[in-house]
């Protein structure tokens, strides 16, 4: 067995020393008739086997590389400089564990600390954490962060935010019969959630671009919010927008949460990802998560520790603002080498191309009959509306080798309003050529 | 030396060159590193785009004004950067890495290749069903390996770690006692809980009430018995426990839970010690995480990603997060909705697919003779340790241990020397600190978890180590040197304090380069 490194004369000797007469002396404790079941499974195989093994259920998939690829909702596919994927598996990243003693781990506190001065530049926020688990998980710790905060319950979700998020949020609220009111699914992208904020309302939240792709000026919301003490969380599924769209904080989020899987991580079917979220410096003791911070060693050289832990569950248990422990580190450390790549000039140009082309699919498919562009401002990825149902559509496509795109009722099942809504996501990966595929087939489906 | 914007090229290097005796800060194969911000500059880019279409923008007006302030950088500094950065990092694969309850074993390659392939790695969470069914059909098969392995008949895939898989757990039960009308308030956990388990609870609602240890660290029963009541929904224990020990009473606390008409948790972060020789269902527990990053062997990668699948037993199993997969006539299918039973969706898309690939890699790779022996070396090891240093350390408990051995602190006793002393020694030595300060039920906590990597030679050299530290400690004239400790570091001690008084989360503009005020440090 090639991962084990005892021989048959060490556990011999091994057992000798502890004086055992055979392992199982060690099981001791194990309620009798429980040790050494019999299990109905493979024994051990070779690197060749597994490989074939792997390689024939890949095989069964298809893969974005052998077709036009037009899905995004929430993951997006973006080209991955070779730079990154090498680095983050330099053993000393991979094989390393949470940072607890900092004069060992230099290097993965000192990358969270430009994480999050990455992430905090990006959604023009003052401070952010080194990580969640994804998008959708960042959202429903904001919740309970807004909730520590104003000291209320309720909250607002928007009817364009991803349904998710809208049901992790609610999944994680209905523990405790928090309410939380879900607006009108917003197709139109006119929803006005001020509204529905009373006294009651710990905070808003709100996906930009939402979920069917409208871009929206949410300042008004934030003035509102502020209005009536509530906080606003802003959702951002789709992080290279940043690159050229106006950031949450400068529109007066208190809270953004993100999905940070566009830069350097890998669609995965979906993980893992890595969870982005900031916040005002004054929220900071509220915050979840882990914190890297700067500081001095004792010769008073700089470096960094995870800093602020009696928020943490390892220190203040049942009192701790969230239970989580293992995050997102090796994806973070992706969107630190990936972001590092792009820079200022990289991430802008990259988000330019992304709107540039989603533009020229928009303009191209708004040509055809009965198809509808809905959002009049949108970044990379837009809702359409067709003459038939558009998950027949997509497996129409499919048949064509094509992935057109995500039908809104995969998201929303049941909605008879969205029946006819196709989700179509663009990026720098898509060729003019592929869009002309898509418009052809569509063509001909339609 | 300045650069163009008036920054010292390498920050802080008269601080560091005041240490190390060198004009730059290094020390050979030590590397001082600036923050990326400190390196990169405006007009440089370490990607190559193509001009962007010339289109009229339908952004609505809402342009960023201004810059960003992300620095520029080329491929070659960001590669140099990063490789420096990870050299001051101690890894898995540099050396024998015993943090107890962590698990930290080799990571095969091959499940990082595995993970990579095209049709794997690349594919996207929502594509049709018709399109992944290789995909659909993995999960299907790590979930049949957790279910054979676990003796249980369900499995949630979704949980993204151990506390997310706790969460998940006790959603479950919530959503089972729920169904039945029962309304229950309380949790049961033993003082010497992970601190997940509590956090967790609370984040349900219940309020969490502590079960003493007994004298040989397992649960007291009649402190069980005590605290058992008709508003208790579950206990929440970890087997084997975080003293290293099994609960050999854990059947009896399984039928004592049961009666009260309370669910069994079980923490399954220590499941490395017993996989493939015990099914925690011949046990009666009800829920249990699998952390995929401990026992399966996905990367730690310096704290995350995860994986935390719950498995379930009867009486939970039909009270799961969405989505899960179904096998039907017509192949696999994801269930995303409409299950009225469940109790929702806990995160994003289909759970940690990237991590489900290494796990079931290794799985494949060891078989059911493989994992079972990893079971044994992982115990065998740790009771070598305990059995090798009981003269010099002071072992908790009386073995035999788990995978785990704890010591505490009593072997210290006048020496002046603290636990975290003897662990900054360690690193002097060229090992990763052992866990320290848990379980917070002995004093000065020292947990060992050698894992089934290591060689007899690796496990003996290490022991010799820590003989040697624990004499040198006796001596009684070393304490200067252990509280100086490390001093062959990147860093030396750091100063948590001011970092938590003050906090600096971030490089802001302007404070480039700026030197560390020697006088406030001290």
């Amino acid at each position: 067995m090639r991962y084990l490194g005892l021989t048959e004369a060490d556990r011999g000797e091994m057992l000798n020393t502890i004086g055992a007469g055979g392992i199982d002396a060690l099981f001791k404790d194990v309620p009798a008739g429980t040790l050494n079941p019999q299990l109905d499974l493979p024994l051990h195989q070779g690197e060749l086997e597994v490989e074939r093994a792997f390689a024939a259920m890949a095989k069964k998939n298809v893969s974005p590389m052998e077709v036009p690829f037009f899905l995004g909702a929430g993951a997006y596919r973006h080209h991955i400089p070779a730079a990154v994927d090498h680095l983050i598996q330099r053993s000393e990243f991979l094989t390393s564990y949470t940072p607890y003693q900092p004069e060992i781990s230099q290097g993965t506190l000192q990358y969270l600390f430009e994480f999050q001065t990455q992430v905090s530049m990006i959604t023009g926020m003052e401070v952010a954490n080194a990580s969640m688990y994804d998008g959708a998980t960042s959202a429903a710790e904001a919740v309970l962060m807004a909730q520590r905060i104003t000291k209320r319950s309720k909250a607002v979700l928007s009817g364009g935010l991803h349904p998710h998020y809208r049901d992790t949020v609610a999944t994680l609220m209905d523990q405790t019969d928090q309410p939380h009111v879900a607006a009108p699914v917003d197709l139109a992208g006119n929803e006005d959630l001020a509204t529905l904020i009373d006294e009651q309302t710990a905070c808003v939240v709100v996906q930009n671009p939402n979920v069917f792709g409208h871009l929206r000026d949410l300042t008004g919301l934030a003035r509102a919010c502020q209005a009536k003490g509530a906080l606003l969380i802003v959702a951002v599924t789709e992080i290279t927008s940043l690159g050229l769209i106006m950031p949450p904080g400068a529109m007066g989020a208190d809270i953004v949460v993100a999905e940070g899987q566009s830069i350097g991580v890998p669609l995965s079917f979906g993980g893992p990802y890595v969870g982005l979220f900031a916040t005002r410096e004054k929220y900071v003791r509220q915050m979840p998560g882990r914190l890297c911070g700067e500081t001095v060693d004792q010769d008073g050289r700089r470096g960094f520790v995870l800093t602020l832990s009696a928020r943490e569950q390892h220190i203040r248990r049942e009192k701790a603002t969230s239970n989580i422990c293992t995050n997102s580190g090796l994806c973070a450390l992706a969107f630190t080498i990936h972001m590092s790549l792009l820079g200022e000039a990289g991430l802008t140009r990259l988000a330019e191309i992304n709107h540039g082309k989603a533009v020229q699919l928009a303009e191209k498919l708004s040509q055809m009959k009965g198809v509808a562009i809905v959002p009049q401002a949108f970044y990379n990825e837009f809702a359409i509306t067709l003459p038939k149902p558009a998950a027949e559509v997509v497996e129409k496509l499919v048949e064509k080798k094509i992935l057109g795109g995500v039908p809104a009722s995969r998201l929303f099942p049941g909605d008879k309003n969205l029946t006819n809504v196709l989700l179509i996501a663009v990026t720098e990966t898509n060729t003019e050529g592929d869009m002309d595929k898509l418009a052809a087939a569509l063509k001909e489906v339609l | 030396m300045l650069n163009r914007q008036g920054r010292p090229t390498t920050p802080h290097a008269a601080a560091n060159s005041a240490v190390t005796g060198t004009i730059t800060g290094n020390r050979g194969l030590q590397m001082e590193e600036a923050l990326i911000f400190e390196i990169g500059e405006e007009g440089r880019t370490g990607v190559d785009l193509p001009d962007a279409p010339k289109v009229k923008d339908r952004l609505g007006g809402l342009k960023r004004q201004g810059r960003i302030g992300l620095p520029g950088l080329s491929e070659p500094q960001v590669v140099r950067h990063f490789v420096r950065l990870s050299q001051k990092n101690y890894s898995i694969d540099a050396g024998l890495y015993p943090l107890g309850s962590c698990t930290m074993k080799h990571n095969p390659r091959l499940n990082e290749k595995m993970a990579r392939l095209p049709g794997l790695g690349d594919i996207h969470p929502l594509q049709p069903a018709s399109t992944v069914q290789g995909a659909l059909e993995l999960i299907d098969q790590l979930a049949g390996w957790l279910k054979t392995l676990t003796g249980m008949p369900a499995v949630a895939m979704s949980p993204a770690a151990g506390a997310h898989g706790e969460l998940c757990g006790l959603m479950a039960i919530r959503a089972a006692l729920k169904a039945r009308g029962d309304v229950r308030k309380r949790i049961l956990a033993p003082e010497s809980a992970h601190g997940t388990n509590p956090a967790t609870a609370a984040l349900c609602g219940y309020t969490v009430d502590p079960i003493p240890a007994t004298a040989e660290g397992r649960v007291d029963l009649d402190a069980l018995q005590a605290k058992l009541g008709p508003d208790v929904a579950a206990i929440m224990l970890t087997n084997p426990n975080t003293c290293g020990l099994f609960e050999r009473d854990i059947k009896t606390v399984a039928d004592m839970v049961h009666a009260a008409g309370a669910f069994f948790y079980c923490d399954g972060a220590n499941f490395n010690a017993i996989v493939g020789k015990v099914r925690p269902g011949d046990l009666g527990i009800d829920a249990m995480h699998i952390n995929l990053h401990k026992t399966f062997s996905t990367p730690h990668g310096g704290g995350g990603p995860g994986s935390g699948p719950v498995v379930l037993s009867d009486a939970l199993k039909d009270f799961v997060p969405v989505p899960y997969v179904v096998h039907g006539s017509d192949g696999y299918r994801l269930v995303e909705s409409g299950d009225a039973k469940s109790f929702g969706r806990m995160k994003a898309f289909n759970g940690q697919m990237g991590m489900f690939i290494r796990a079931l890699a290794y799985m494949m790779s060891h078989g059911a003779d493989g994992l079972k022996r990893v079971a044994e070396d992982s115990v065998l090891s740790a009771n070598y340790v305990m059995a090798s240093l009981k003269d010099v350390m002071t072992p908790s408990f009386e073995g035999p241990c788990m995978h785990e051995a704890l010591f505490d602190d009593r072997f210290l006793k006048d020496t002046g020397v603290t636990t975290l002393d003897f662990a900054k020694a360690m690193i002097d030595e060229g090992y990763h600190p052992m866990t320290v300060y848990f379980p917070l039920v002995v004093h000065g906590a020292m947990l060992i978890e050698p894992t089934e990597s290591e060689s007899k030679d690796s496990v003996d050299a290490f022991v010799t180590t820590l003989r040697g530290l624990a004499e040198k400690a006796k001596q009684g004239d070393q304490v200067a040197w252990f509280q100086a400790a490390p001093q062959l570091t990147p860093r030396r001690r750091l100063d948590e304090t001011r970092a938590a008084r003050s906090p600096v989360l971030r490089w802001k503009p302007g404070s480039n380069g700026a030197p560390i005020d020697k006088a406030a440090a001290e």
